[in-house]
Parts: C-alpha cells; sequence; structure tokens
C-alpha cells in the first residue's frame, strides 16, 4: 500500500469530521476555540496512534464475536493513562485539556479506525493511518474552533481582535451546527474539485 | 497467525486476558502517579492560597481548620505574617455549576472584605462557564476589595450586583453560591 496516500487520505478524502462524519460530539462540544479544538485534536491523535498500534498487534488473538469490547478496553486504558500521566506530571497541560480527555474513550474515530482498519491491516500500515486520520481529525477540529472563536467571541487562538461580545451564537451548541454545516460544503468543493 | 474461532472459551479467555492486562496497567500506573499527582494538586492549592491572600510567612496549608457546611466541607486556612494576621483563604465549594460542583479558593481579610479569589477545580463548559478563571476573563477581578454585605452576591439578572459571564448565567450564580458560602461560614467561625 502506498503509505503516502495512506497518510494523506486522512486530511480531505477520508477526512473523519468533514467526510466520514465521525467523532461529531467531541467536534461540536470541545470547538469553542481553535486552542481548544488543537488540543482535543492532538489528545486524540495520541489515543489513535496508540489504540491503533496495539489493536494490529493483537488481531489475530481476538476473536471476531467479541473484538469490539476488546477494541473499547484498549482504548479506554489509554485514555485513562494518558489522563493519570498528564495529571501528576504536566499539571498546567491537564489544566488545559484535562476536561476533554475521558470525551476521547466516547470518539468514534478512534473505534472507527480500530474496526475498519488496525484490524485487517499490518502494524506499520495502521501506525500511518493512526497519524494521519489523528492529524486530519485535528486540522478539522482547529479550523471550526478557529471559524467559531472569529465569528463568536472576535478573538484567535485566544487573541481578541475586536472589543465586546462578537456574534454569541457561534460559541453557542446551535453555532457548531451552522458553522460545521458551511465547513462541509467547503470540503466538498475542494474534494469535487480534486477528483 | 491464523485467526481464532469465535468458541465460547476463546472469547471468554480473550476477554478476560485482555481486561486483566488492561486492570494491571491501570493499576500500576494509579501507583506510580498517585503522589505525582498528590503533590501537584497541593502545589495548585498552595498557588491558589498564596493568589487570594498574598505576602504571608506562614505555612497556611499547615493551619488548616475544617468545617462542615451543606453536606460537605469547607477548608480555612490562615495566612500571618509574622503575629499580624493577613486574612483567610477558604476553600469553598458549590454544586450548582453546569456541570455539577466546583472549587474555589476565597481569600478574605480580616475585616471580612474579599481579597482576591481563584478556582481550583471545575468542569464547566470550555470556552463559556471557565471564563470564571483569572486567566481567561475579567469576571473574577469584579470581587476584588468588595464586602460581602454591600456587595450583593448575586447576578444582575437576579438584582444582584455581580456583571455574569455572557451566556453562563448558571456557572455565575454557581460562583456567588460559593462565595456565599464561604462568606457565610467565615461569619459563623468568627462569631
Amino acid at each position: 500500500m502506498n503509505q503516502w496516500k495512506n497518510f494523506s487520505k486522512g486530511f480531505i478524502k477520508e477526512n473523519a469530521v468533514f467526510v466520514l462524519f465521525l467523532g461529531l460530539c467531541p467536534t461540536l462540544g470541545v470547538t469553542t476555540s481553535a486552542i481548544n479544538g488543537l488540543g482535543m485534536g492532538l489528545a486524540t491523535t495520541f489515543v489513535l496512534v496508540m489504540s491503533n498500534l496495539v489493536v494490529s498487534l493483537v488481531k489475530n488473538m481476538i476473536p471476531d464475536k467479541v473484538r469490539i469490547p476488546a477494541f473499547i478496553v484498549i482504548i479506554a486504558t489509554f485514555v485513562t493513562v494518558v489522563e493519570l500521566v498528564m495529571k501528576g506530571y504536566v499539571p498546567v497541560l491537564f489544566d488545559a485539556l484535562g476536561l476533554f480527555i475521558p470525551l476521547i474513550v466516547v470518539n468514534c474515530v478512534v473505534l472507527g479506525r480500530a474496526e475498519a482498519f488496525a484490524s485487517k491491516n499490518t502494524v506499520w500500515s495502521s501506525l500511518v493511518d493512526g497519524t494521519g486520520m489523528g492529524f486530519g481529525f485535528t486540522m478539522a477540529l482547529t479550523v471550526l474552533g478557529a471559524v467559531r472563536e472569529i465569528l463568536g467571541s472576535g478573538a484567535f487562538f485566544g487573541m481578541k481582535m475586536i472589543s465586546g461580545d462578537a456574534m454569541l451564537l457561534f460559541i453557542l451548541p446551535p453555532g457548531a451546527f451552522i458553522a460545521l454545516g458551511y465547513l462541509i460544503v467547503l470540503a466538498n468543493m475542494i474534494k469535487e474539485k480534486n477528483t | 497467525m491464523a485467526k481464532k474461532e469465535s468458541t465460547f472459551l476463546t472469547m471468554v479467555t480473550t476477554l478476560f486476558v485482555i481486561t486483566l492486562v488492561a486492570a494491571g496497567l491501570l493499576g500500576s500506573v494509579f501507583a506510580l502517579t498517585k503522589e505525582p499527582i498528590r503533590l501537584a494538586e497541593l502545589k495548585k492549592k498552595n498557588e491558589a492560597i498564596r493568589v487570594v491572600v498574598p505576602g504571608f510567612d506562614n505555612e497556611p496549608s499547615q493551619e488548616v481548620q475544617k468545617v462542615y457546611v451543606d453536606g460537605d466541607t469547607l477548608y480555612f486556612y490562615l495566612a500571618r505574617k509574622g503575629d499580624e494576621i493577613l486574612g483567610t483563604a477558604v476553600e469553598t465549594f458549590t454544586n450548582e455549576g453546569f456541570s455539577g460542583e466546583f472549587k474555589l479558593m476565597v481569600g478574605f481579610s480580616p475585616d471580612g472584605s474579599i481579597i482576591d479569589i481563584a478556582v481550583i477545580k471545575h468542569a464547566e463548559t470550555p470556552g463559556l462557564g471557565d471564563k470564571m478563571e483569572r486567566d481567561k476573563s475579567d469576571f473574577s477581578v469584579q470581587f476584588t476589595g468588595k464586602h460581602p454585605e454591600s456587595f450583593n452576591l448575586a447576578v444582575k439578572k437576579d438584582r444582584g450586583d455581580v456583571d455574569a459571564i455572557t451566556a453562563s448565567t448558571v456557572t455565575s450564580r454557581a460562583y456567588c453560591d460559593a462565595v456565599q458560602r464561604a462568606y457565610n461560614a467565615l461569619v459563623e467561625s468568627q462569631n
């Protein structure tokens, strides 16, 4: 398999958020600012890479009928390890991301890649897939967070550009759906041009 | 290696082994990180005390007084410089937050006015309720120097004196609730 194609598919062609519509719950929930989206994206990427690695290593030892509970246990273990280690050794980072970490367990991008890719492919391909999908997810969350932050609080990565409130709607849940909708239109336009 | 068949025995043993390994891993990571986490939390608490009653030279975290209110504990930390009492840092809580409980550290000067407030622990919505944190908005600044007797600790919507965080009235109300609880307990402890 062409590893570059395998890596880059996560950005546009099979982007988890804009094309596959996976993991929309954390996507809509945490992207109130660009930095929140970036933090959630990177934490998810780490779990995605690790769970893809382990699942592809043990894929032949797991009977088909119990693969989903087995994958979930593996993913949840990594999420909890990340949470504990972060809390103990980098409390500053935990203060910024702590609220999002437990959300990663319920992110179906992670389970989706374990099920659809890592359980059928080699270890190396699964690592590349996890990294690419993770970065694509991070990009999507950061873009959505930036759009909502600019429109909703008139700031970009925390830097205020206008004084006072902007269109507050975009920080609130309905704004997440509206902004995501238009970004999906944009992603589809780019995708059609490329094919 | 060939794929394992899904028989009852293989399914049970596989799940058993996986959960056993996961439990062992989590247990050892928990044991390893327990002490660093405790130290990190203690450091955070000490820093919070330093912010809300600055200038002390004793160890307030060694001079703790516990008060039981509303089904939970408030902690009083006495801050002194030499023999002079600078004030009391009160670790207070509220259960009215948008995501349940959160904890604040409120510094009171000896006459009962608020010196400063810091957030210790919360699970409020990122981008909305978390603006109660000092470095995210100026919400907490408005309490500085106010005396709860003359400054009504309720949001303006409830005819109080507090400017609520935009779109986070629930969080702002809970914040006031926690500060009020700290003040009430402080007054009670002095009587």
